[in-house]
């Protein structure tokens, strides 16, 4: 029984250590606050979880820059989602804070990876039922690709083209693990 | 995870499970407090809200947590259905069945409705109150209200006051609150406790005094009106005035002590105005947590594949 030694064996790849994802967060705290001529009226609202901590980075940043602090809000996107009816296991539902009126703010949605975009589309409307913003931009630290919906990243950390048999993770200290993004190849053998 | 298809009682479920459908309650209850007070999570289901007993507070509650998360729901009430006309309780549940229903929230006089009924659909039954057997979503509410209010369970003393043996509400009670670490205190005349619940871990007080000293919750059980003269209690009279909770009383319990009824209050009966409506009482925020926490077991049960 040769095989699942061979071919089993998943290949991780470290795409981005702790200095990458940190220029990273750094050019995108510079873009954002470019793109909207300074922080007036600008509050980040991170996906939970892996956005959460990316977006509490960025308003760290930004306060570094701009000398002011800026919102940040959490979002849980568990009520949202378009595959519940799908799912075997229901989505463990985290907090939602968001405790500032996103009505008429520009709002920064934060997440880790942009991959289908069904997250985002889920995002889109939890955040709606909050308020109206003025308008809505979004930053992610990884794009992967493979698009389902037209949705698109105002700002990216790194575009990583993968294959649908792979998977992509970002570790952050916030969840004790050391800061790296990693791309899996899935056990395709059957 | 929640692997169940239906909710019919806490004496089932694991800690873990309870911890579970509390912890999703929070995040449902945050929804309430917003302008929009709606998520499309459960849109297209239907709920058949299925009462045999008269209830408003229940009803009305699964009612709104269902609205709240999408799902329509049919209020099916005995006296106007063909029950009346002599219709078999499983035909009438397999009738609901077929109009499309995917929760069937039961409320019956008999202990164990909602179990047979689980048994025989595929939809997910929901226990809303069987006899004297359990009110599984009420306790669950208490213990998301202390949980909320005490920022634990574990450890605290928690005092159950009145008619136990009759009560759905405090054998729910007992289960989940101690599988979830307290010491739960069962206060009430020998009548009304049934002998074989010592031994089971609760403390049995037939002194209203002893029963609330240091207490961290006091829960108060609502007295029928129908069981006075009937051997358990002399009269109302002579219930309240051994068994009310008064403003004296309370004070025996701890400085922080909260107090809970289920609903609806018999006021100067079992508790006093003062107490009720006092800066300690949480009856009011008990029926808004049960809100959240109906809408945490719909949304859990809603995932189980069958």
């Amino acid at each position: 029984m040769r095989g699942r030694f061979f071919y089993g064996v998943k290949m991780p790849k470290e795409l981005m250590n702790k200095k990458d994802i940190d220029r990273a967060l750094t050019r995108i705290a510079h873009e954002i606050i470019e793109k909207n001529k300074g922080i007036e009226r600008l509050g980040l609202v991170g996906i939970q979880r892996g956005g959460v901590h990316l977006a509490r980075r960025l308003a760290s940043k930004i306060k570094d820059i701009e000398k002011k602090d800026i919102p940040v809000g959490l979002l849980d996107i568990g009520f949202y989602r378009d595959d519940l009816n799908i799912r075997k296991e229901q989505p463990v539902i985290r907090k939602t804070e968001v405790p500032f009126e996103v009505t008429d703010l520009k709002i920064i949605l934060v997440d880790d990876v942009l991959f289908t975009g069904r997250s985002i589309r889920a995002a889109l409307d939890a955040l709606i039922d909050l308020g109206r913003p003025a308008a809505i931009q979004l930053a992610v630290l990884i794009d992967r690709g493979h698009r389902e919906l037209p949705i698109k990243a105002d700002y990216v950390g790194k575009n990583i083209p993968t294959a649908l048999s792979e998977t992509v993770e970002v570790h952050l200290e916030e969840e004790g693990l050391e800061d790296r993004v990693i791309l899996e190849k899935v056990d395709t053998e059957r | 995870m929640l692997n169940r298809k239906d909710l019919l009682g806490i004496k089932e479920l694991s800690k873990d499970e309870i911890n579970l459908i509390l912890d999703t309650a929070a995040g449902f209850k945050d929804v309430l407090g917003r302008d929009i007070k709606k998520v499309p999570t459960l849109r297209g289901k239907t709920a058949v809200n299925l009462f045999f007993e008269p209830s408003t507070r229940t009803r009305t509650s699964f009612e709104l947590a269902a609205k709240r998360l999408s799902t329509d729901v049919i209020n099916f009430s005995v006296p106007t259905s063909s029950v009346v006309k002599g219709e078999s309780l499983i035909d009438t549940a397999l009738t609901v069945q077929a109009l499309g229903a995917d929760f069937i929230i039961i409320r019956h006089s008999s202990a164990g409705v909602p179990h047979l009924l689980a048994k025989k659909l595929r939809a997910s039954v929901i226990n809303a109150g069987d006899g004297t057997n359990e009110h599984p979503t009420q306790a669950l509410l208490d213990a998301f209200t202390i949980r909320e209010k005490k920022g634990r369970i574990e450890g605290l003393e928690i005092a159950i006051v009145g008619d136990i043996i009759h009560s759905r509400v405090a054998k729910s009670n007992i289960y989940c609150l101690t599988k979830l670490g307290a010491r739960v205190r069962l206060i009430g005349p020998p009548t009304l406790i049934p002998e074989e619940i010592r031994g089971t871990g609760v403390e049995v007080f037939h002194d209203m005094e002893a029963g609330l000293k240091d207490a961290d919750v006091v829960i108060m059980l609502r007295i029928q009106m129908e069981r006075q003269g009937k051997g358990f209690f002399p009269s109302t009279e002579e219930y309240s005035k051994n068994w009310g909770l008064t403003a004296e009383r309370f004070s025996l319990a701890k400085d922080d002590a909260i107090v809970m009824h289920p609903g609806p209050m018999n006021r100067g009966i079992e508790i006093t105005s003062e107490i009720a409506d006092g800066p300690r009482s949480v009856i009011l925020e008990q029926v808004t947590n049960g809100l959240a926490v109906r809408m945490a077991v719909m949304y859990l049960l809603a995932g189980v594949k069958r």
